[in-house]
């Protein structure tokens, strides 16, 4: 059952969600926000997309493997606490550098990308595995 | 508050065991999310009842004791993950025990212990 | 610094190693894995022989100092601990590549591997509270899926009863660790252990100690508690139990150990008389449920929650003698455990079936076998001059000393009837005449891969029984630590 409201609102709503997580991902290192919050968002986007033009629809959509966003993501979250070392600290010590135009960049940005992308692979992950019918 | 607080903990344990010991898969399921909310809420009440939210704030620092201690919420934050991972894994477990069963009923759940 | 990257390896190689390899092919995943796990029994052993002079240290993530932040610790327990289960897991992984079925291998089977470990060397490191739950749920859902793997209907239903009853034990876990962060605002181990010891125990903490031992109790199947381990252990592939109970369960009696000796520097006699009786009832329930079982991998999960009693109650005696012969007993019963299971293993894959009254006579077919389960049989027994003699006779020491004698005269009698039921495995698998009933098929030729973990891990047995003084003197050292806790504190919060 294909409902045109639904489909149209997705259309919309699909990249705005998108946005919207990116913006909560990096609002997050002081501000409520983060990588979870971002990445349920994000999950919450792909399911929208399911709900409105179908799970196969989806599955076309989403050309990587949700398992492989997970590892990626932990690769991520594990690979910014190695920087640490390099500056003679403990495991996962932050590790910050000044970009001419972006501002701050360092390791704990680096984390919670890996968080968000953990939490886009694992929701969509089961989000495909319970839909399959 | 408190009262109000400790009494739905409260009510979110009792729930919890209720549905637990309910002789539906289903209802346990629903126990177990039930029993984790309970701790999470336990783990909020540690951080005092106390309405501003520790924000570093520069400009105007509020005194430690005027702010809710930040930890427990980072914890509960960190269980919530986990207890969502493990309840979405229980999902499917369900589903397939069900379906290799043909009945929700936990009692007669016992090929493993014959 | 070197000491700072070394206490991280254990955990850092088996996770980096699943995440880079989750989407490669299971030939691949194999590959990975053993080298991977070369390099955490490589790391491990590092790590063992830091800390086997007796020196404590710590590592606070993140730069963050000791109460604030998450705080990793090695002692001599952890290490030898780790170092323990670092070599059953290589032996172990190294069975199943040929026991485990192909289409189990292709579902991720080595990368869940890689992250059972990783939570394990995570839950034996860590000096904080939380952070064990943590480590505890990464190694609970990589055991969720390594036992239902497969989805056979005998092992979603065991596997559901697993997966409640730990996340019951998980809950009363949180609940016990919120409650202990109101009252004493920090979950630094080695700084709530100054704090439980300096102030009196009030009702709040005592509930808060209370329900971490009955949620550790639970994971590690103690008496009233054990009964999802039965229903659930002998439905995976055998090596899979194999590494069940080398890991899992023993994790819980770690964290028991740990986290007791820590929260309470003076236990109450109430509650250690308690933890007596739950030991000698956990070591009384789990032989009698095995003398009563026929099939191997049931009578074998039944052992493991008879050999936690034993475990249990040399925490129990909380002396120096009784925690010396708990490590000691610990190292003893994965190796010989891990080895018996691998022996099913072997049944398994090469006569398709484990139940005992269909086998019979394979001596002939399987000398060295045969040889294997002796000794790792036997071994569990505890007769001399193996690994299990000297774990017992320590305990039986520590027992009377404690001049604790019931629990003196369980330990025993239980001794028996597990001599008994190993005669019993031993006999009907290989010695009685094949039963003209018996439809188990002629066993194929042994892999070399499973012949060698099976066998080495009987061999270590016997080692750990040739060289029980120097890991005796080891046990002996990190009970010390334990009750200790000044080398501990300070190595966490640094002062003096």
């Amino acid at each position: 059952m294909r409902s045109l409201i639904l489909l149209t609102a997705s259309r919309l709503l699909f990249p705005l969600l998108l946005l919207f997580s990116a913006f909560l991902l990096f609002r997050g290192h002081n501000a409520p926000g983060g990588g979870f919050v971002g990445g349920l968002v994000a999950a919450a986007a792909v399911a929208l997309h399911a709900l409105a033009h179908g799970i196969n629809a989806t599955q076309r959509m989403v050309v990587v493997t949700p398992l492989k966003l997970v590892a990626a993501g932990l690769g991520c979250a594990l690979g910014s606490g190695l920087f640490g070392w390099f500056s003679q600290q403990p495991y996962l010590t932050g590790v910050w550098v000044s970009l001419p135009l972006l501002g701050k960049a360092g390791t704990p940005v680096l984390f919670d990308v890996g968080v968000y992308l953990l939490v886009v692979g694992m929701v969509t992950h089961v989000l495909f595995l319970l839909w399959e019918e | 508050m408190e009262v109000l607080l400790a009494g739905t903990i409260g009510c979110l344990y009792a729930g919890a065991f209720y549905l637990m010991l309910r002789r539906s898969i289903v209802k346990l399921l629903l126990g177990l999310g039930l029993l984790g909310h309970a701790a999470n809420l336990l783990i909020f009440a540690t951080s005092g009842l106390i309405r501003f939210a520790p924000i570093l704030n520069e400009s105007a620092p509020k005194a430690p004791s005027e702010v809710a201690d930040p930890v427990p919420q980072a914890l509960i934050l960190t269980a919530i993950v986990i207890s969502f991972g493990v309840l979405a894994f229980s999902v499917v477990l369900i589903k397939l025990t069900a379906a290799a069963a043909g009945t929700d009923d936990v009692d007669s759940l016992r090929t493993s212990e014959r | 610094m070197t000491r700072q990257v070394i206490l991280v390896l254990p955990i850092l190689v088996p996770l980096a190693a699943a995440v880079f390899s989750v989407a490669a092919s299971f030939v691949v995943q194999r590959r990975v894995a053993l080298v991977a796990l070369t390099g955490h029994l490589l790391a491990s052993a590092l790590l063992f022989a830091l800390v086997a002079s007796g020196e404590v240290f710590a590592v606070q993530l993140a730069a963050w100092p000791a109460p604030f932040g998450i705080t990793f610790v090695a002692d001599t327990f952890s290490g030898l601990l780790l170092v323990s289960m670092s070599v059953i897991t290589w032996l172990v992984m190294l069975h199943s590549t040929a026991s485990v079925p192909r289409e189990i291998q292709r579902l991720a089977f080595f990368p869940l591997v890689l992250v059972l470990l990783a939570g394990v060397s995570g839950a034996v490191l860590t000096g904080d509270l939380f952070n064990l739950y943590v480590w505890f749920e990464v190694l609970l859902m990589a055991s969720f899926v390594l036992l239902t793997l497969g989805a056979e209907r005998a092992q979603l239903e065991g596997g559901l009863k697993y997966v409640a009853l730990n996340l019951i034990a998980s809950a009363f876990f949180l609940t016990g660790v919120g409650l202990l962060y109101g009252t004493t605002g920090t979950l630094n181990l080695a700084d709530l252990s100054r704090q439980m010891s300096d102030l009196p125990l009030s009702f709040p903490r005592i509930a808060a100690v209370l329900l971490l031992l009955l949620s550790f109790g639970i994971k590690a199947a103690v008496f009233p508690l054990f009964g999802w381990l039965p229903a659930s252990y002998h439905t995976p592939p055998a090596a899979v139990a194999a590494l069940f109970s080398a890991l899992l369960t023993k994790v819980g009696v770690y964290s028991m150990i740990r986290v007791g000796t820590l929260l309470l520097p003076q236990p109450p006699e109430t509650l250690t008389n308690a933890l007596l009786a739950v030991a000698a009832l956990t070591m009384i329930t789990g032989v009698l449920g095995a003398v009563a079982q026929t099939e191997m991998k049931r009578l074998l999960s039944f052992h493991i929650v008879s050999q936690i009693g034993y475990l249990v109650l040399g925490f129990a005696l909380y002396s120096v003698a009784g925690l010396t012969g708990a490590i000691y007993f610990f190292v003893h019963v994965s190796v010989a455990k891990a080895a018996l299971f691998l022996v099913a293993g072997e049944f398994e894959r090469r006569w398709q079936t484990t139940e005992l009254t269909q086998l019979g006579g394979s001596y002939r077919d399987a000398p060295m076998l045969a040889a294997a389960c002796f000794a790792g049989a036997m071994g569990l027994a505890g007769l001399p001059p193996l690994s299990g003699f000297f774990a017992k006779l320590q305990l039986v020491v520590a027992t009377v000393e404690a001049r604790a004698f019931l629990s003196l005269v369980a330990a025993l009698s239980v001794s028996m009837l597990t001599l008994f039921s190993m005669c019993k495995i031993w006999a009907e698998a290989f010695w009685k005449a094949l039963p003209t009933t018996s439809t188990s098929v002629a066993p194929e030729e042994s892999p070399r891969a499973m012949r060698f973990a099976t066998v080495g891990l009987a061999s270590i047995t016997l080692l750990l029984g040739a060289f029980a003084e120097p890991v005796l003197l080891v046990a002996e050292q990190a009970a010390e630590q334990l009750l200790d806790r000044r080398a501990y504190l300070q190595a966490v919060l640094g002062g003096p």
